[in-house]
């Protein structure tokens, strides 16, 4: 359900900028969607479909970059990527670890005419 | 001629910065705010019941309720002696976001106020995504959900700055396991701040009102 106001704010960053380079047509937007963002691609599009409609972006192919979620250790350092259920470094067994990728929720660029 | 344009925008910047706005409005009304998360039915109302009382005389509070529809929840807040009390009905939004908070602001005299408890939409997925600019995030948690949330929810369980375990009181009849609950939410929110407690028996009270106590004078 978040993902109508998101795509809403997704279609205004993406016009904005096209506006500023005087495009006449979005061909596609780039986007990077981490796993741990909790966004649903298909509901991003299912919404784009129907907002960006009469806008210079209707039909803008939406390209979704997943990145994986990677963990570090705080108690050794490890880099790792967390497994269902558990988080837990597969190295020296404790619990505990900062998130270094995996939440990124970002329009990297979008594709103009 | 097809060109990239290169954006690199977080695509909820204009909330992030909405919740600054909200922030600058409340701190320099000097008023310490919370945001209350959890999955409905897990008592966040039911906390804000139970701790104005105790909060009486010592801190005057505003109550923001979000909900999908009704004002059932503020009209409680207000039965329970908030000082003032503003429902935001979201229209079927999952979640409040700096903007309707913005609109709960307009409608306070925040001089009037040195706590704001803003109670979010229950949902324990959207609410994480969503800024409001308010000082802390408490989340909500109930032993009757199960101890697997921290698992299935990391999104939200790392991004607060405070938990509470209600309905304590139950614990001798159900399987909540409240060291695996823990371990789940140590694992990716090393330090939060925890208080296991129930709005039925006020047993586990006393450390929660001192925490807002002690964080409401610090602002």
């Amino acid at each position: 359900m978040h993902e109508l106001p998101v795509t809403q704010s997704l279609l205004k960053i993406a016009l904005d900028h096209a506006e500023r380079a005087n495009a006449k047509k979005v061909l596609g937007l780039n986007i990077v969607m981490g796993e741990l963002s909790s966004m649903v691609d298909d509901s991003v599009q299912f919404y784009w479909d129907i907002i960006a409609k009469d806008t210079i972006a209707e039909n803008a192919v939406l390209r979704f970059r997943r990145v994986p979620a990677e963990l570090q250790c705080l108690s050794c350092a490890e880099k790792y990527h967390p497994t269902d259920g558990e988080f837990i470094c597969p190295k020296c067994g404790n619990i505990g670890a900062k998130i270094i990728a995996g939440e990124e929720f970002l329009l990297e660029s979008i594709d103009v005419e | 001629m097809p060109q990239t344009i290169s954006v690199v925008e977080n695509i909820l910047n204009a909330n992030d910065r909405l919740a600054e706005e909200n922030r600058a409005r409340l701190d320099a009304a000097g008023v310490f705010s919370i945001n209350l998360i959890a999955s409905p039915g897990a008592g966040k109302t039911s906390l804000i019941e139970q701790t104005l009382p105790r909060l009486k005389g010592r801190l005057r509070v505003a109550a923001v309720d979000g909900d999908i529809a009704t004002s059932l929840d503020s009209d409680r807040a207000a039965a329970a002696g908030a000082d003032a009390s503003v429902q935001i009905n979201t229209g079927g939004e999952c979640h409040l976001d700096a903007v309707m908070l913005r609109g709960a602001l307009d409608r306070l005299d925040l001089t009037q106020f040195d706590l704001l408890i803003v109670e979010n939409v229950g949902n324990l997925i959207c609410p994480a995504n969503f800024k409001l600019g308010t000082h802390k995030t408490v989340l909500v948690a109930s032993v009757p959900e199960g101890d697997d949330k921290p698992y299935k929810y990391p999104a939200t369980y790392r991004g607060v700055d405070t938990l509470v375990i209600n309905k304590i009181d139950l614990l001798p009849y159900v399987p909540f396991r409240m060291d695996y609950f823990q371990r789940g939410v140590q694992a990716l929110n090393p330090g939060v701040v925890t208080f296991p407690l129930s709005c039925i028996t006020g047993e586990g009270f006393d450390g929660w009102i001192q925490w807002l106590i002690e964080n409401t004078r610090k602002e």
